[in-house]
């Protein structure tokens, strides 16, 4: 059958299984735009690209579909680099497809021209640039499989104006991998046998769980394996909800801003097990101090993650959950002297968590945790919550329960500030039924607050609490611990009337000033059918703690 | 520190030597030649890439260029039984008196005057790096005016070959 470009892109979609996409509109996709006028596809129509990209992010995240994004060349185009490369860094698998002028104009700087595949080749997982229009379908599926497999990630597709509009021959094609992909999913299984021996005489080992554990949906397997071996559990903040937190063998997060048990496990212990996760410099502090007495295994899905920062022992490249069970169908029970040497470790480890529990003082102020526990509660702890970056995430981090794995939203790698409302529109579109909130700074919320008129146009009742410090919070804290209290440029003295903008964009607007007021905004919020805003007016010069400072060992924690 | 030679099968694709060098920039390695040209397959090129690093940053690498979906097949040739050559054009002055010096050098190299002038020769010489630094130091202390290396181009010794597999069809899903 003869289809233009711009319907077998709609066609291909639909075919991918792709039921919403993201996008904005403009004069190098309208052919596309006019094929999705009449196709079953859900738009949802941004105020921004980088929302555009962010929601897809966010959907991706929650639902583990592909992220599908629509925009016009030129600055359509460039206003996506920042969402490709936050979802890049945190492995989100997204399909991009931007507009370009066409073909014979390209390379002439012509209007609204950017070289868009050039500026995102480091943050893609790959990208095209369809020169004609028999190679558009195979293109798309060879994008959408890469998207989705192997280490996920973005894959950018950008589309010449003409190229939409020229009809050819068209038959949904066969699935064809690119000769040069071939991820390794098994686990050797000499490396296998190799972990199985460390475990065997592992008296103080660690589980250090990352992303790669909710993006392969490893999470029961983690939890199997775990309780199996009678191993405590630490995770990074990608891999936050890989474990359940409430469960006895959690330690919650390590890292920069990881508990003091958590840390001081991983300091201590004698074997760690990093699964999914990539020995981030925010998790391992100075580096040779990292877990200095532990034989260390790492299990990754991508061979550059292996001995990139921190040399490890073991290393088994493969599909976390492959390897996970690999790893559970050999695995002999613990012998009875390990075991009880298991039994003292944990119970060590429970001493430093009663010593140092995670705490705040409570004041005349609202405390950011309370607000953060608080929700915690009201959901009882059973929402998405996504974050902004910063304090906020933080605390989020620290003071929210994750029982499930993508549960928690949140840029890790890049640490985008502005990710958190569109990804939280993106989650609601994937879940409409569920409670979705971003928690967010004053600071963060204004990069992409746009994207409320977002949430009232499409009917996504999205839930963002403020966490009002009226200061870049985050920097504040460095400037306060590192750079003598001098505060240069972090604080926020004019941002609008919080309850008022959300009534401007036709959502509701709460505002809470009084430790009293907390459960009862948050109440009324949730029985809210809309999006809402609550802002919370909390103590302004409140820190994050534990902290360790950059470049130091991760047992030398800060107090706070 | 040492040098190695690595051998790399690529898409023939518009992009693909973008990529590969982009990588290679972005992750601070250094590349100290470069050579690229089509295979006996067309849809493939060949790109020999002359990097230097200590084992861990050449572990790095040779992942890193792996992980390029466009990129078929990486071999680290160091180590391994292999050929390598380059081509060098060396522009020479030529006086008067030291015309014939020169061209006993040449011969000596199995160069090839490929040009000449009453104040210059082009010599064309191929080998291995110690051939061609060789030749050069030789030829220095007569004046050499202009250079132009090819980059290595290398391939491994006996009957195997690189092997490409062509692209794997899937059944739609
Ligand atoms: C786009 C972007 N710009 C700058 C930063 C650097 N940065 C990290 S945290 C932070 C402060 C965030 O302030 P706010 O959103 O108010 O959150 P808080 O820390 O107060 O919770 C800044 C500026 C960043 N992460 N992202």
């Amino acid at each position: 059958m003869k289809k233009t470009g711009a319907q077998i892109l709609v066609d291909c979609l639909v075919k991918e299984g792709v039921d919403t996409i993201f996008g904005y509109p403009g004069g190098a996709v309208l052919t596309i735009y006019d094929a999705l006028y009449h196709s079953p596809l859900r738009h949802i129509l941004v105020r921004h690209e980088q929302g555009a990209v962010h929601a897809a992010d966010g959907y991706a995240r929650a639902s583990g579909k592909p992220g599908v994004v629509v925009v016009t060349s030129g600055p359509g185009a460039t206003n996506t680099v920042t969402g490709i490369a936050t979802a890049a860094m945190d492995s989100s698998p997204l399909v991009v497809f931007s507009g370009q002028v066409n073909t014979p104009l390209i390379g002439n700087d012509a209007f609204q021209e950017a070289d868009i595949v050039g500026i995102t080749r480091p943050c893609t997982k790959n990208n095209y640039l369809v020169k004609d229009v028999k190679t558009l379908a195979p293109i798309i599926r060879e994008a959408f499989y890469l998207a989705r497999t192997g280490r996920p990630g973005p894959v950018l597709i950008d589309i010449p104006k003409d190229i939409q509009a020229q009809s050819t021959d068209y038959v949904f094609p066969r699935q064809v991998v690119p000769r040069g992909y071939h991820p390794t999913y098994d686990g050797h299984p000499g490396q296998i046998q190799r972990c199985l021996e460390l475990l065997a005489t592992a008296e103080r080992p660690v589980l250090y769980v990352g992303g790669g554990v909710i993006l392969s949906g490893a999470a029961p397997e983690i939890l199997k394996f775990a309780e199996a071996e009678n191993i405590p559990v630490t995770m990074t903040l990608m891999g936050l909800g890989g474990f359940p937190g409430s469960h006895r063998l959690s330690l919650g997060m390590l890292g920069m801003h990881g508990t003091y048990w958590a840390n001081l496990a991983v300091t201590e212990c004698d074997l760690l097990i990093g699964i999914g996760a990539r020995f981030d410099d925010r998790v391992t502090g100075k580096i040779n101090e990292f877990a200095p007495l532990a034989k260390k295994v790492h299990i990754d899905i991508d061979p550059t993650s292996i001995s990139k920062s921190v040399k490890v022992h073991l290393p088994i490249v493969g599909d976390v959950k492959h390897v996970l069970r690999q790893l559970l169908a050999d695995a002999p029970r613990p012998r009875a002297e390990i075991a009880r040497a298991r039994q003292k470790w944990l119970k060590r480890i429970a001493e430093w968590k009663k010593d140092k529990p995670l705490s705040y003082r409570h004041g005349k102020m609202i405390k950011p945790q309370a607000v953060v526990e608080a929700l915690c509660r009201a959901t009882k702890g059973d929402a998405i919550i996504t974050t902004e970056v910063g304090q906020n995430q933080m605390w989020t981090a620290l003071f929210y329960e994750f029982n499930h794995p993508r549960q928690l939203i949140t840029s890790g790698g890049l640490g985008t500030m502005g990710f958190g409302l569109p990804a939280a529109i993106g989650a609601q579109a994937a879940f409409p039924g569920k409670t979705v909130i971003d928690i967010a700074g004053d600071g963060s919320i204004q990069m992409n607050i746009q994207e409320l008129a977002t949430a009232v146009q499409h009917k996504l009742p999205v839930k963002v609490a403020i966490l009002n410090n009226g200061f870049l919070g985050m920097v504040r804290q460095w400037q306060k611990l590192f750079y003598g209290g001098r505060y240069s440029h972090s604080r926020m003295d004019v941002s609008p009337d919080f309850v008022k903008l959300a009534e401007a964009y036709g959502a509701t607007g709460l505002r809470a000033q009084l430790p009293a007021e907390v459960e009862p905004v948050i109440a009324k919020a949730l029985k809210t059918k809309g999006p809402v805003i609550m802002d919370f007016v909390v103590e302004p010069e409140e820190d994050v703690s534990p902290m360790v400072p950059a470049g130091e060992a991760i047992n030398k924690m800060i107090l706070l | 520190m040492r040098k190695h030679t690595i051998s790399v099968l690529v898409e023939n694709q518009f992009g693909v030597l973008a990529k590969v060098a982009g990588m290679f920039s972005a992750r601070g390695y250094n590349i100290e030649s470069l050579s690229v040209a089509e295979t006996l397959d067309p849809t493939i090129s060949r790109m020999t890439i002359v990097t230097r690093g200590d084992d861990p940053i050449i572990e790095q690498i040779t992942k890193h260029l792996n992980k390029l979906v466009p990129v078929i097949k990486v071999s680290d040739l160091t180590g391994t039984p292999h050929i390598d050559r380059e081509m060098a054009l060396i522009k020479v002055e030529a006086k008067e008196k030291n015309r014939a010096e020169i061209l006993r050098i040449a011969e000596i190299f199995r160069g090839k005057i490929v040009d000449v002038s009453p104040t210059s020769f082009v010599i064309e010489v191929t080998g291995d790096d110690e051939k061609i630094t060789a030749f050069l130091a030789l030829l220095k202390p007569l004046g050499i005016k202009e250079i132009g290396r090819s980059g290595k181009v290398a391939m491994g010794r006996g009957p195997k070959t690189a092997g490409v597999e062509p692209n794997g069809e899937k059944e739609g899903g």
